[in-house]
C-alpha cells in the first residue's frame, strides 16, 4: 500500500501531520486501514514493538522514511509485529519525551524513537530504544549517514535493536545475490544481481543471453561462484562482486556445476561430469587442483560444506532417487541423512550446524523443509507447489527461496520456525535462486 | 530399463544370439553406460552398415526431427522415436565428418542442479543409442542445460513433456 515518501516527511515536517492523525481519527477505522503498510502473516506469538517516525530537524524532506525500513526490518523477521502508524499514541523524538505507561496502553512491549538532523551533507541519525514494560531506556546511539546510504543506516539501526531484544544478531544488512531471467527462445535475458536483504538496491553484476545459475557467496561475501553457459556449456566462474573482475575456474566437458565455498574460503565444492557423470569434486583455489570425492554411478550434486568445513552434505540418486548424504570433506564413505519421502536435495545447513533445510517433494509438490540431524524429524517449513533453492540467512533465523507466484518466478522467505513468511516480487521476469550473503561487517 | 530398449531395437536388425549377448553384458547398471557401448559398437557397425546400406538415400539427408521426448524422470528412449533415432544415426555414419551436439533437457520440477544431471543422462541414452548403431562416439557431443531453455513456457504437464527432451544440434 501507501509507503511514506518525501511527501509524508514534508507534511511531518509543515505541521500537516496533526491534522492527518485528526483526519484518521475522524473517518474511523476504515480510513486507518488504508494506511496500513504491511499485513501482519502469522504473527501472533510476535512481539509488539512502537517504531515512531524520526523526526526530521531538516529543510524539505528525507529520501527514505528511516523509521519505516526499520519496522518493516523487524516485521520481516517473523519475531515482531510493529504497530500501524495510526496506533502510535504520539510521536516522541526521544526517550526524555516518552511517557511509559502511555505505551503500555497500546501494548506496546517495545519503543523505537529518533531524530534526524542534517550535517553539511551528510545526516546525524539518532536512535533510542525503550524497555516498555520495563520503563527503562536499552539502546541509544548517534550515527552519521551519507545520503545515499539511508537505507543502509536504517537497515543497521535495525541489526542492534533485534540483537538488543533477542540476542541474535541482526542480518538486515547482508545481501542477497539471484538469477532473473526475462524473455524465452533467442530473445531470453539472464542477470546475476546483488541486492539488499529487503530486495532493494538491486544492482546487475552481470548479464548473458546464456543461462546463469547457482550463485554462492565467498565467506568474505567479496566474490561469487556460479554457473555461466556462455561458452555454450556450464562453466564455473568466480567474479568479484565489486570490481566485476572474474576467473573461469572449470570447463571441462559434462556438466560443471553447483559451486560451493568452504568455511575458510580456500576451497570450492562442486559438482562435474567430466568423467562420465556427476560426481563431487574439491579444487584447491590457489593451486587449482581438483580431488575427487564420489565415484558413484550416480547423479551426485549440489555439494555444501558444513559450518565447521570438516564434511560435506550433497544429493545422490544412488538409492534411485535424489537424497541428502553426508560425507567427510576429505571424501570416504557417505551416511545417508534424508529417509521422509522420495525427494530430497539441495541441502544447506543452519548456521549452527544442527540441522539442514532442502527441497523436499510430497504429493502437494517441492517445498522447503528443514531437518533436525540429531532426532531426523523433518518439518515443511513452505506449502506453495514450487519452492525450491534454499538459502540461509547468516544468523540462521530465516531462510529465503525461489517460488512461483502466478506463472512468475518470486523469491520468498520463510522464518525458520515457519511462522512468518513474505515474498518479494520482481518488477519484471522471473527472479529464482537467491543466495544469501554472509554477514559482511 | 535403458538397455531394454536398445535390446528391442537390435532385435529388429541382429539375431537373437548378438541380443543375446547383449543382454548379459548390459545387465547390470555398471556395464550400462560405457562397457556396453563400447562392447556392442562393432556389432551395432555391422547393423547400421546393412541398414545405410539398403537406404542409403535417406542417410545423406538431414533428419527433419531434431528433438525427442521422455517420460518424466527417465531417460529411457520411447519406441515412437526409435525411428528418429535410426535416421540420425544413418545420417551421421553416412558423414562421418559431421559431428552432433545432443543438448539434453529436463522439465522444471526439481532443483536445477539436479535436473542438469537429469538432461545428461538423456543426453547420455541418446549417444549410447547411436553408438549401439554404428556412429563413432568422436562425433557426438553432450551438453546438458536442465531445465534452462525450456521449449515452452508454462506449468502444465503439456509443457513439461515438450521440455523433457533431447534436440540434436548440428
Amino acid at each position: 500500500m501507501k509507503r511514506w515518501t518525501s511527501q509524508g516527511w514534508k507534511a511531518l515536517a509543515t505541521g500537516w501531520w496533526v491534522s492527518l492523525i485528526l483526519l484518521i481519527g475522524l473517518t474511523g477505522t476504515a480510513q486507518a486501514q488504508d494506511l496500513t503498510i504491511e499485513i501482519t502473516r502469522g504473527s501472533d506469538q510476535a512481539t509488539p514493538i512502537a517504531v515512531v517516525p524520526f523526526e526530521f530537524e531538516g529543510q524539505g524532506g528525507l529520501s527514505e522514511d528511516i523509521a519505516r525500513i526499520v519496522s518493516d526490518d523487524l516485521e520481516h523477521s517473523g519475531q515482531f509485529a510493529p504497530l500501524n502508524r495510526s496506533a502510535l499514541i504520539s510521536l516522541p523524538s526521544s526517550s526524555e519525551d516518552v511517557y511509559y505507561d502511555d505505551w503500555k496502553r497500546v501494548d506496546a512491549r517495545y519503543l523505537v524513537v529518533g531524530k534526524v538532523e542534517p550535517q553539511g551533507s551528510d545526516y546525524r541519525i539518532r536512535y533510542e530504544l525503550m524497555d516498555v514494560l520495563g520503563g527503562n531506556r536499552m539502546l541509544g546511539e548517534t550515527l552519521v549517514s551519507r545520503d545515499g546510504n539511508l537505507r543502509g543506516s536504517a537497515h543497521y539501526i535495525s541489526d542492534q535493536i533485534f540483537e538488543a531484544i533477542t540476542g541474535i544478531r541482526g542480518a538486515f544488512s547482508t545481501r542477497i545475490a539471484y538469477i532473473s531471467a526475462s524473455g524465452s527462445g533467442d530473445n531470453a535475458r539472464y542477470a546475476l544481481y546483488v541486492a539488499d536483504a529487503d530486495g532493494h538496491n538491486g544492482q546487475q553484476v552481470l548479464s548473458s543471453d546464456d543461462p546463469l545459475l547457482s550463485p554462492s557467496w565467498s565467506p568474505d561475501g567479496q566474490k561469487l561462484a556460479y554457473v555461466s553457459f556462455e561458452s555454450g556449456n556450464s562453466a564455473i566462474y568466480v567474479q568479484n562482486a565489486a570490481t566485476g573482475e572474474r576467473v573461469r575456474l572449470t570447463s571441462f566437458r559434462g556438466i560443471n556445476g553447483a559451486p560451493a565455498w568452504s568455511p575458510d574460503g580456500r576451497k570450492l565444492a562442486m559438482s562435474l561430469s567430466k568423467d562420465g557423470q556427476p560426481e563431487i569434486y574439491v579444487m584447491d583455489l590457489a593451486s587449482r587442483q581438483l580431488t575427487r570425492l564420489t565415484n558413484n554411478r550416480a547423479i551426485e550434486t549440489e555439494p555444501e560444506w558444513s559450518p565447521d568445513g570438516r564434511s560435506l552434505i550433497f544429493t545422490s540418486d544412488r538409492s534411485g532417487a535424489p537424497q541428502l548424504y553426508r560425507m567427510p570433506a576429505g571424501g570416504g564413505q557417505a551416511e545417508r541423512l534424508t529417509f521422509t519421502g522420495n525427494y530430497n536435495s539441495d541441502g544447506r545447513f543452519a548456521p549452527d550446524g544442527e540441522s539442514i533445510y532442502m527441497v523436499t517433494r510430497d504429493d502437494s509438490g517441492y517445498h522447503v523443509a528443514k531437518q533436525d540431524l540429531e532426532t531426523a524429524r523433518v518439518t515443511v517449513l513452505t506449502e506453495s507447489r514450487w519452492d525450491e533453492s534454499p538459502s540461509v540467512a547468516p544468523n540462521g533465523t530465516m531462510v529465503i527461496f525461489a517460488t512461483q507466484q502466478g506463472s512468475q518466478g518470486v523469491l520468498g522467505a520463510v522464518s525458520s520456525d515457519g511462522r512468518a513468511s513474505f515474498r518479494l516480487p520482481s518488477p519484471q521476469g522471473d527472479v529464482r535462486e537467491p543466495a544469501w550473503s554472509p554477514f559482511l561487517n | 530399463m535403458q538397455f531394454k530398449t536398445h535390446a528391442k531395437t537390435l532385435a529388429v536388425a541382429l539375431s537373437l544370439a548378438v541380443v543375446a549377448g547383449c543382454s548379459s553384458s548390459g545387465g547390470t547398471q555398471e556395464g550400462n553406460m560405457d562397457g556396453t557401448a563400447g562392447g556392442t559398437s562393432g556389432q551395432g557397425m555391422t547393423t547400421g552398415q546393412s541398414t545405410s546400406g539398403s537406404q542409403m538415400g535417406a542417410g545423406e539427408q538431414m533428419p527433419s526431427v531434431d528433438t525427442i521426448y521422455f517420460a518424466f524422470d527417465s531417460e529411457e528412449i520411447r519406441p515412437e522415436f526409435e525411428s528418429v533415432l535410426n535416421g540420425h544415426a544413418q545420417y551421421l555414419m553416412a558423414n562421418p565428418n559431421t559431428n552432433v551436439t545432443l543438448e539434453g533437457y529436463a522439465d522444471e520440477r526439481g532443483t536445477r542442479e539436479y535436473n542438469l544431471g537429469l538432461g545428461e543422462r538423456r543426453a547420455q541414452a541418446v549417444e549410447q543409442y547411436l553408438t549401439v548403431q554404428g556412429v563413432s562416439p568422436s562425433q557426438v557431443d553432450i551438453v546438458s542445460y536442465g531445465e534452462e531453455r525450456p521449449a515452452v513456457q508454462g506449468h502444465t504437464e503439456e509443457a513439461y513433456a515438450k521440455n523433457r527432451r533431447v534436440v540434436f544440434s548440428y
